[in-house]
């Protein structure tokens, strides 16, 4: 028999080798790059937004003042900050059942091998590329007064013309419509890698199951893709918390405030009034109120998990 | 219960022609295993009689009437699938009357069913647990018994064995066996594993190409293997072949001689075979007999020792390998020469087509 040629010295060496599965300082090294900007980019940033907000700052004269927590008990005596919260909360309930649904009924009807199947796709994902610049640009044209393409269609119809963006009530909708088409490629397509990772054959098992089209969505398909769901419930939330573009460039947060979000309030307060301090304040509440949503979802999706 | 009809049933992916022409009928009661390599559209024909797959000509009939344009649902099968399929997020009670509920059926009669298959498939103790907390071979007897609940007129296996290991395979091949013989429905079995349907089947049906190669009763299709092909997939070892040519022998039976001079006795009658045809002889390990006294010599490579049988590889004079078998009492070395006996009795013949041609029954 052939001699089998020996082992190399490092394979013989026993497992238990000095450095082999024993902490090493050195080891910290490898996380080193990343703990630096996340320190210096996201701890520090935090905690000294928390530290301005208690400040009376006042950029253009460069003097900063301890005030306590005064900016927070002024933040909500002033109306046009709590219209920003309200507003901002009416967006999220106007936009994240919107994605949820909308982004599954895409899924669906695009879930399909072929050709339609993923132009329709790339298609719909295509909106979510461009910038919000061009989406409102777009979408203002469209809903311009006179001569826009809405007021053509109305007009060709014969019905009174609308100019949404000048409504009070329906300049919020109306970028809530916007948002919605802009950016509804992002659920549809988490929606679709979910929905391909449900085997096949409990399709097969429900079909020799009797179970029929709404019975099979109902019973296997959403449970299987739950998860998914209340991911992207938590993402919109978090994304249309703050809701700042699409304001700023279609509405400027008018007419009257009424489209005004927490974001633009934030914006507004610090860039436009330098009132940093005072702007860093409401930042604090925007972060907690994302926090607070977030934590409600969690808890009731970990809730109907656990029934 | 059911009997199953396929009337020149065919199937094409696109211009892939999987099953060009298959008629076939199965008893009511029977339990018939399609067995055969993979791809050779034993699957695909068994998701066609259960509706997951189209037919692209013939027919289907099951219990009498026509089943090729309903739903899988309205077959009145059940099927078990080789991954369990069993639905995730429900319990083992729900998943097993998942199906009931979808036909309306009684609550009381749901549950009698469910306690019924609980019982016979020993899962009352496991009835409110999720899939994911159960070993494969609980989760197969899970998908076996939401299968029975239905009571179907014919229960459709695709390959359910071959995810578990090989003690569990054997105890699971068993309690499908003790199933058949109390339910007494026709089942139809897919496997690539011959032992599955040697062991199971009332009648194999050997595939090939999307085409029957033999259908007959494990005896038959080991004893009497319709062609070469079938020949050669069943049986461990595989038969041994070995090409040759016609000579005269003097008797009404063939005699073949092989290439590298040996002359086989066979006890196949020479009306049977076609004129001047060049064939090859097949003979099974255990009919090639390791004998001192025999005048075919071969040098043994290797013996394999497996306990109830010692296999002898060796090489023929003229370079062929087979397989043969050594008696208990006698001990083979590897480098050994040894005599090796044909039985002539269980020598077969194939001819260039691969038809078989056996010594008379």
């Amino acid at each position: 028999m052939k001699k089998l040629p020996a082992k190399p010295k490092a394979a013989r060496q026993p497992s238990s080798a000095p450095g082999v599965g024993l902490p090493h300082w050195g080891n910290a090294l490898f996380i080193l790059p990343f703990l630096i900007c996340y320190v210096l980019l996201l701890v520090y940033p935090v905690f000294n937004g928390f530290w301005l907000s208690l400040h009376e700052i006042d950029q253009l004269s460069d003097s900063s003042e301890f005030v306590g927590l005064a900016n927070f008990v002024q933040l909500f005596s002033d109306d046009i900050f709590r219209g920003s919260i309200r507003n901002t909360f009416y967006f999220i309930i106007l936009t994240t059942p919107a994605f949820v649904v909308l982004g599954l009924v895409l899924a669906l009807a695009l879930n399909r091998p072929g050709k339609t199947g993923a132009t329709l796709r790339a298609i719909f994902f295509g909106s979510s590329v461009l910038s919000v610049t061009i989406v409102t640009l777009v979408w203002r044209l469209v809903l311009m007064p006179d001569r826009g393409l809405l007021a053509n269609i109305m007009s060709g119809l014969g019905l009174a013309q609308i100019a949404p963006l000048a409504s009070e009530t329906l300049a919020l909708p109306a970028i809530a419509l916007v948002t919605v088409w802009w950016i509804v490629g992002l659920p549809m397509m988490l929606f679709l890698s979910a929905l391909q990772q449900v085997p096949q054959d409990i399709y097969e098992a429900a079909a020799l199951d009797n179970a029929s089209r709404w019975r099979t969505f109902v019973s296997i398909t959403l449970p299987s893709i739950k998860r998914t769901v209340a991911l992207v419930a938590v993402i919109e939330v978090i994304l249309q918390f703050q809701l700042f573009g699409q304001s700023q460039l279609m509405t400027l947060g008018g007419p009257n405030n009424s489209s005004r979000s927490i974001v633009m309030f934030i914006y507004d307060a610090g860039f436009k009034q330098w009132a940093l301090g005072y702007s860093a304040a409401a930042a604090q509440v925007l972060f907690v109120l994302m926090l607070a949503g977030v934590a409600i979802q969690m808890w009731i999706a970990r809730k109907r998990d656990a029934e | 219960m059911a009997g199953i009809e396929l009337l020149g049933v065919k199937k094409s992916f696109g211009t892939i022609e999987v099953i060009p022409d298959l008629s076939l009928s199965i008893n009511d009661g029977e339990f018939i295993v399609f067995l055969g390599p993979s791809g050779c559209g034993k699957s695909t024909l068994l998701r066609m009689i259960a509706g997951l797959e189209t037919i692209s000509g013939g027919d289907i009939h099951i219990g009498g009437r026509s089943i090729a344009a309903l739903p899988p649902g309205a077959r009145d099968v059940a099927m078990v699938f080789q991954h369990y399929a069993l639905y995730p997020h429900m319990s083992v009670r729900d998943n097993m009357a998942f199906g009931l509920r979808n036909i309306g059926m009684p609550k009381k009669e749901i549950e009698r069913r469910i306690s019924e298959a609980a019982r016979m498939l020993e899962l009352q103790d496991l009835l409110e647990r999720k899939p994911m907390q159960m070993s494969g071979g609980q989760r197969q007897r899970v998908a076996i018994s939401r299968a029975v609940v239905k009571e179907p007129g014919a229960f459709l296996f695709d390959e359910p064995l071959s995810n578990l290991d090989a003690a569990l395979r054997t105890r699971t091949r068993v309690e499908l066996a003790r199933l058949h013989q109390r339910l007494k429905t026709t089942m139809v079995f897919v496997t690539h594993d011959q032992i599955e349907a040697m062991t199971l089947a009332t009648r194999i049906v050997v595939m090939n190409k999307g085409r029957v190669e033999q259908v007959g009763t494990p005896m038959e299709v080991y004893h009497f293997p319709a062609t070469r092909f079938v020949a050669g997939f069943i049986g461990s070892p595989v038969m041994n072949f070995l090409p040759g040519a016609l000579v005269a022998s003097g008797n009404e039976f063939a005699t073949l001689r092989v290439d590298g001079g040996i002359e086989l006795a066979t006890r196949v009658p020479l009306s049977t075979l076609p004129q001047g045809a060049s064939l090859t002889a097949g003979v099974r390990a255990e009919y090639l007999i390791v004998d001192a006294e025999a005048p075919v010599k071969a040098k043994a490579d290797m013996v394999e020792r497996l306990g109830e049988r010692t296999l002898v590889y060796a090489t023929l004079a003229d370079g062929n390998f087979v397989v043969g078998e050594a008696p208990r009492n006698r001990d083979v070395n590897a480098g050994e020469t040894v005599g090796l006996h044909f039985d002539p009795a269980h020598v077969h013949l194939f001819d260039e087509s691969g038809k078989a041609y056996h010594a008379a029954r």
